[in-house]
């Protein structure tokens, strides 16, 4: 049960490199940016993997009528995440040592996972809301105004994950460092319970 | 069916077979090696030179930089010359770079680039170039390969022997070719003996900025300094200039200055002279030259006029400078990467002269003098000679080094590259050139350590090497493969002016160290703006300053008001681009300057006098972006008395 656990606690603790590291990453390529233009998204807020490729996306996105990326300010899911993060993190190593201390069961890695995952997928869904907001809201001025070959307005966001041609530009979107540090952690804790049900199992 | 179809493939192939062996028979001579040899210069769409080779532009005035061994030309860096592709010397911020004690001087004849070394090795920091006509030594960065700085050398006058290092860098060398009256004056040419002298001036480099700074000009005989180096490694200290003319002929030089059978390698033991000065010794003298500055974060350039330089008499320092004769006009005089040869090629003779520095020692020590030239000791020529390279060619000028061993020196007049060996002086292997080959170079070639796997050999006449474009043809340069025992000739390429000399190194010296953008956050130009939002438009009596900024793609404000015909209207254009490779140009109807071209982060800036009434357009020369055609502004110009106020806008 102690190496179950230890288990839990790591596994927990591990959503902290969130706030050290970027959590997933868009990157824009195209024959004139050889060097990528990357997005790493933290967070509380978003960075150019070089320093200046924020405001050369913003740049090159006005001429398609698309909204600055936003500022940390600008987005209350940069304020609210890092809250919730924190949290989840310190209930999830809280658990680790009641169970050591023998005042919890497995079950409560289990009830923990499973509350951890709800949140990211809400967050994903959040995440994909945000990209289609970002990528379809675009100034009725905009300098290019493209149409879909069945003359719907071209949309330009990016994927959730994986690749998508965007005009020019070859959009790219990955988990980061940090993105999986919080999925490995998330794996710990998973195992953490099962490790511990089977110790239960084995005692009865 | 199927079976003709193989016979016909059967002999199909036997066709190609025997096509290639008749080929092979063909090429036999020069050719099993043919398509090797294009491999070695073959740089694929996408692929990188290895190395960097910086060609002096001659009489343009300019530095050119290429790729080896591909032979491609990335860049022309403005250096002594106005340059309209960029602006440099027709925007304010760069139009002090080309002052001179004789005022604005726009053009110089650029020869001798010198990369800098830390002990005795190439740092890849700086490049050094001089000006051959009104003298000057400029510096170049190799971060941004912009022109930083530029002094003029006084009491100098073909400013040849120059621009060389020594080995740390610390001083900078420039040799006048002409000896002058010092100080000039109003005297009879006649009176030339004994009576010109000639500068050789030693300019401190900062080690942490480069600024220059003349430490000292020493006074010798009124002879022509032709070239020189420095001594490196166990010769550190030392510097050897050519001479010639030791006659001191004021006319007809080409019969009068071919009279003595031999002149000298002035050995000048800078250190001894360097202490002499530190210890107050030296005269200071009135003197004017320009001293010009580039400033990367105003993005401008100051010039200032020095009034003193401090000279140094050589009887005033006994035992530091001695000649050794060298046959012949000695032209080149080059040093080997152990310091310890000294090679002068006496350029109307068929053999080379090499010194060496350990008997030149010796007989300091011993005192064995063949006499002396305003009071300078002059030692005996055998007792100096380490050797004598019996090269078969003809007109031997210039001498550089593998590293390995072997020195390469060119042949003007026989128009060759010959390889020999130091030490033995044999002749190992020769190469014809195309045509009157002049200076050569080995990337590092003047270095303790050279890069030594290509030679490029650069050459007066091109004859029939290229396509003909008329009488006037850029000059050739071919390049060799001297990674092995023969040279081995790869390829020929035209370059830019005339090169005289070059200098090269392995590309990964400046590859990361290249700027890719100035930050706008560290522009410190009086007139930049940060932000479109402060762009202004001011007046002060007639004059007119507009702060201005550039983005993909639209100027900041692209309409202005109020302006009249006698004003002087001066566009500060700030670029507020951050990515590589974005430059926006400027340029407007009835511009007397060049355009301008802003680099990203960069602020530049273009007077403009308007003599017409009427609504002018200006527009982004740099096509910056798909609707680089849309950057475009007007500027409405009223009468001279006129009441229109002043006033600008974009997009209102």
């Amino acid at each position: 049960m102690k190496k179950a656990s230890i288990l839990m606690i790591i596994g927990s603790a591990m959503l902290l490199s969130l706030f050290v590291f970027p959590m997933w990453n868009i990157r824009l390529g195209a024959p004139q940016y050889p060097e990528p233009l990357g997005i790493d998204i933290y967070i509380n807020g978003l960075r150019g993997e070089s320093e200046f490729d924020i405001q050369n996306i913003d740049g090159l996105n006005h001429y398609i009528g698309m909204k600055t990326l936003p500022k940390p300010e600008e987005m209350w899911e940069f304020s609210v995440f890092p809250l919730v993060i924190l949290a989840m993190s310190i209930m999830g190593i809280l658990i680790g040592f009641l169970s050591i201390a023998g005042k919890l069961s497995s079950n409560w890695f289990l009830l923990w996972f499973v509350l951890m995952s709800i949140l990211g997928i809400l967050g994903m869904y959040d995440f994909n809301q945000w990209l289609v907001a970002y990528g379809t809201d675009l100034d009725p001025n905009a300098i290019m105004k493209l149409l879909n070959p069945d003359g719907t307005p071209m949309k330009y966001n990016p994927p959730l994950m994986g690749h998508k041609k965007l005009l020019n530009f070859d959009a790219y979107s990955y988990p980061r460092l940090g993105g999986v540090l919080m999925g490995i952690g998330m794996i710990f804790t998973l195992t953490a319970y099962f490790i511990g049900r089977s110790k239960v199992i084995k005692t009865r | 069916m199927k079976t003709s179809i193989r016979i016909h493939s059967l002999l199909m192939a036997g066709l190609a077979f025997l096509a290639m062996s008749c080929d092979q028979g063909n090429r036999a001579g020069n050719g099993a090696l043919s398509s090797n040899i294009a491999e070695k210069v073959y740089i694929a769409p996408g692929e990188r030179d290895e190395q960097y080779g910086f060609l002096s532009g001659g009489y343009s005035g300019n530095l050119t930089v290429y790729g080896l061994p591909s032979g491609r030309m990335f860049k022309e860096i403005p250096v002594f010359s106005q340059f309209p592709t960029s602006g440099y010397g027709y925007s304010e911020e760069t139009k002090p770079m080309l002052n001179t004690s004789f005022g604005f001087v726009p053009w110089d004849d650029l020869h001798h680039p010198d990369i800098s070394q830390t002990k005795g090795e190439l740092d890849g920091r700086w490049i050094f170039a001089n000006g051959n006509n009104t003298p000057r030594i400029a510096r170049i960065s190799l971060t941004t390969f912009e022109t930083e700085e530029i002094i003029e050398v006084p009491n100098s006058a073909g400013n040849h022997s120059s621009s060389f290092i020594t080995e740390n860098t610390e001083y900078v060398v420039a040799g006048t070719r002409f000896s002058v009256p010092v100080p000039q004056r109003d005297m009879p040419i006649s009176e030339y003996k004994s009576n010109f002298k000639g500068a050789l001036t030693f300019i401190a480099v900062d080690p942490e900025h480069g600024h220059f700074n003349i430490k000292f000009q020493l006074i010798m005989p009124g002879f022509n300094y032709d070239l020189s180096h420095p001594g490196r490694d166990k010769s550190h200290g030392w510097f050897f200039f050519s001479t010639y003319n030791t006659e001191e002929a004021n006319t007809l030089l080409e019969v009068n200055a071919s009279q003595n059978d031999k002149d000298f390698i002035a050995a000048i033991n800078w250190k001894k002279i360097e202490a002499y000065v530190n210890n107050g010794g030296g005269k200071k003298v009135p003197a004017r030259y320009a001293h010009n500055v580039y400033d990367e974060s105003t993005h401008t350039a100051t010039s200032t006029i020095k009034e003193e330089v401090l000279t140094v008499d050589p009887s005033d320092v006994p035992g530091a400078i001695y000649f050794l004769p060298t046959p012949k006009s000695p032209h080149g005089c080059d040093v080997d990467p152990s310091g310890q040869y000294i090679i002068g090629s006496g350029k109307l003779s068929a053999d080379i002269t090499v010194h060496s520095f350990d008997k030149m020692l010796a007989a300091i020590d011993a005192k064995k003098f063949d006499g002396e030239a305003y009071g300078i000791p002059i030692l005996n020529y055998d007792d100096i000679l380490a050797g004598t390279v019996q090269s078969g060619g003809l007109g031997p000028l210039h001498t550089e080094f593998d590293g390995r061993g072997n020195a390469y020196t060119t042949f003007f007049i026989s128009s060759e590259v010959v390889k020999w060996k130091l030490g033995t002086w044999e002749v190992i292997d020769r190469q014809p050139t195309f045509y009157s080959v002049g200076h050569l170079m080995i990337p590092g070639g003047n270095s303790r350590k050279p890069h030594g796997k290509y030679l490029v050999a650069m050459n007066k006449i091109t004859k029939d090497r290229y396509l003909p474009t008329g009488p006037e043809m850029e000059h050739s340069a071919q390049i060799y493969d001297i990674s092995g025992e023969k040279m081995q000739l790869l390829y020929d390429f035209p370059t830019h002016g005339e090169p005289h000399y070059a200098a090269g190194c392995d590309a990964e010296l400046i590859v990361n160290n290249s700027k890719k953008i100035y930050r706008l956050d560290e522009n410190k130009h009086p007139y930049a703006i940060t932000s479109p939002a402060q762009a202004k438009v001011e007046r002060k009596g007639n004059e007119v300053h507009i702060y201005m900024s550039t983005i993909r793609s639209h100027f900041t404000p692209d309409n202005i008001e109020g302006i009249k015909v006698g004003d002087k209207v001066y566009f500060h254009i700030t670029n507020h681009e951050q990515d590589f490779d974005v430059p926006h140009g400027f340029s407007i109807i009835g511009q007397g300057t060049s355009e301008i071209l802003i680099m990203p982060g960069q602020t530049k800036t273009s007077l403009w006098e308007p003599k017409r009434v009427g609504v002018w357009p200006f527009y982004c020369t740099d096509f910056c972006s798909a609707l680089h055609q849309e950057m475009q502004g007007y500027v409405r110009v009223s009468p001279a008395n006129a009441n229109i106020e002043l006033s600008w806008s974009l997009d209102e």
